[in-house]
């Protein structure tokens, strides 16, 4: 967003060096320690909860670890039989064709973006309404859905309302529509979430240019296309590599309505590396598995940065 | 005035697609008979009764599971607070040896994936001998980058006057903080407590993780394992999602201006 650059405290700094020459307001050493006291705790934590855990969970992964026995090296062992792993390719799979879901979900939240973004009587609670599956925990979500999805449910209804299907499908009990059916989850999920990402986006675009455009003749269309989308393209970005990156790692849609299945179906990376840790206590091989998803977030978040920049976006 | 009206409808759509599954799920737990599941569905206002709330609120452990999610989520929002605006305060107002290595070691850690930390945090709460207590589910979760940098944002905007007048007055660094910052900060602070409170509020993976003993689930993990035993009592669990979902749309619906606002910054980091 267009991200003001923020007040350089150095700028506003001038009074407070006269008031105090001996510098307890620069980079004195009593400043540098009280500075530290206010950091502390909040250091201590991502200490132990956020940077440890990358760094022990790259050693973990050279170990057979059962959480029980004394953990064992086995050198590169885990990725090798990774190579090997049946389930580990169905996942990995799986995890890729969810990054179908993201071109879906972009293209609706533009949409509806646009849709809301105009100065119409009630459509702050439209808005509102679109938001509240976001705010709305997985648990909830998983349960209505799978009652929607029911074949006596909501979803059967419409479909053979509007005769697009001859009889009812057991959405989530289908060996190729199951994944599609979570998608829809998702998107409808998250469809309010990036949204409201569209609608700052839109709303820092001045007017000025799309009326010009509407003034030299440009239907409405037109303007959507060739003027509203490429002043949107930062924001477009954005929204789309984060909601990549989420696909990649989908996990609770999965975990909250089929587990993984039927038959593997809908089992993606994440849910395996659950599976692996939590359920087998295998957390060797599973921090092995969580290596690689990390290494594919992580290329995707170094393509996030780039995009980034060059998206002319401010990083913080 | 047509396209008004198109404009209205296609909103009116989209509206009942978003809330269907809710309203749906409102009028299964309202009622106590006929089938659940049909074609078309029983959207009828007939016979309605609160009798699947008293119900699942007596025989399910539902009001401890809401008890344990008061108190995560109030033990959790607390601590953020606390935590985050000590350590955005330095952030944003002082100079210091080493600002700008802590900085981008705060900002570093976005991209880190979180899911290497549910594997190795499960490991360290064992250690700690944590696991299968409250502190468990909040701690990993207190240190909100999200949270130090919506309020580094928040102290970058005071002007510095009010720090020198205060420091003329022979004030020390924990005083200006707390009486002088602080208090300014107090819009970020809320929209900070209102994204924690629902992320605590919503949050089940970590908890099914941690704690071992389902009487210390909080609501939405606790509905998970209901389902899962009592699956054939669809109505009692349609109320339970009831009970739920409503205190976080409550709070949504009263709180929207500071949500949207502190939604878009943290998108944007």
């Amino acid at each position: 967003m267009p991200v003001r650059p923020a007040p350089k405290p150095s700028a506003a700094r001038g009074l407070g060096h006269a008031l105090n020459p001996s510098g307890a307001r620069g980079s004195g050493r009593r400043t540098t320690l009280v500075a530290y006291l206010f950091l502390l705790p909040a250091l201590a934590l991502l200490a132990i909860f956020t940077f440890y855990p990358v760094i022990f969970g790259t050693v973990l992964s050279l170990f057979e670890y059962d959480v029980i026995n004394p953990p064992r090296y086995v050198g590169l062992q885990q990725f090798q039989r990774l190579l090997s792993d049946r389930y580990f390719w169905i996942a990995l799979t799986n995890s890729a064709k969810y990054v179908l879901v993201v071109p879906v979900i972009q293209l609706c939240s533009i949409l509806l973006a646009v849709l809301v973004n105009r100065p119409l009587r009630g459509v702050g609670a439209f808005r509102a309404a679109y938001y509240i599956p976001v705010i709305t925990s997985w648990p909830v979500v998983g349960i209505m859905w799978t009652w929607m999805y029911d074949q006596q449910g909501v979803v059967n209804w419409v479909l053979r309302g509007l005769d697009l299907v001859a009889r009812p499908i057991s959405w989530l009990n289908h060996p190729t529509i199951t994944l599609y059916a979570v998608m829809f989850v998702t998107l409808w999920k998250g469809l309010g979430w990036y949204m409201v990402i569209y609608l700052s986006g839109l709303q820092a675009i001045p007017v000025e240019y799309e009326e010009a455009a509407m003034i030299d003749g440009a239907s409405r269309s037109r303007v959507f296309w060739h003027v509203t989308i490429p002043l949107l393209r930062p924001y477009v970005l954005l929204a789309s590599l984060l909601s990549t990156m989420a696909a990649v790692k989908v996990f609770e849609e999965i975990y909250v309505m089929t587990r993984g299945g039927p038959f593997f179906s809908t089992y993606t990376m994440f849910m395996y590396i659950f599976d692996k840790a939590f359920e087998e206590l295998n957390m060797g091989y599973a921090a092995a598995l969580a290596l690689v998803l990390a290494a594919i977030l992580l290329v995707l978040s170094a393509i996030n940065f780039r995009v980034f920049r060059r998206g002319g976006l401010e990083w913080y | 005035m047509t396209r008004k009206f198109v404009v209205y409808l296609i909103l009116i759509g989209l509206a009942i697609f978003t809330a269907f599954p809710f309203l749906w799920t409102i009028v299964v737990s309202l009622k106590t008979r006929g089938p659940i599941f049909s074609i078309p569905p029983d959207l009828s206002l007939s016979g309605l009764s609160i009798a699947n709330y008293t119900g699942v609120w007596k025989t399910l452990p539902l009001p401890r599971y809401a008890l344990n999610s008061l108190y995560i989520a109030a033990m959790g929002v607390s601590l953020t607070l606390v935590i985050c605006s000590l350590a955005a305060y330095p952030l944003a107002r002082m100079q210091f040896w080493g600002k700008n290595v802590v900085f981008y070691a705060i900002v570093g850690t976005l991209i880190l994936p979180e899911h290497i930390g549910l594997i190795v945090n499960f490991i360290t709460m064992m250690r700690f001998r944590l696991v299968d207590t409250y502190a468990s589910v909040y701690l990993p979760s207190i240190a909100s980058i999200f949270g130090i940098f919506l309020l580094r944002q928040a102290y970058l905007s005071i002007p510095q006057e009010l720090e020198d007048a205060a420091r003329i007055d022979g004030a020390g660094d924990l005083t200006i903080w707390w009486r002088i910052m602080l208090p300014l900060t107090v819009p970020a602070l809320a929209t900070l407590a209102i994204f924690q409170f629902v992320a605590f509020w919503n949050s089940f993976l970590w908890p099914v993780i941690i704690l071992k003993t389902p009487d210390k689930y909080p609501l939405a993990a606790g509905l998970l394992y209901l389902r899962g035993l009592f699956a054939y009592n669809t109505r009692y669990i349609a109320a339970g999602i009831v009970i739920a979902t409503l205190p976080v749309i409550v709070v949504f619906l009263f709180t929207q201006r500071y949500f949207m606002r502190g939604l878009i910054a943290g998108a944007i980091k």
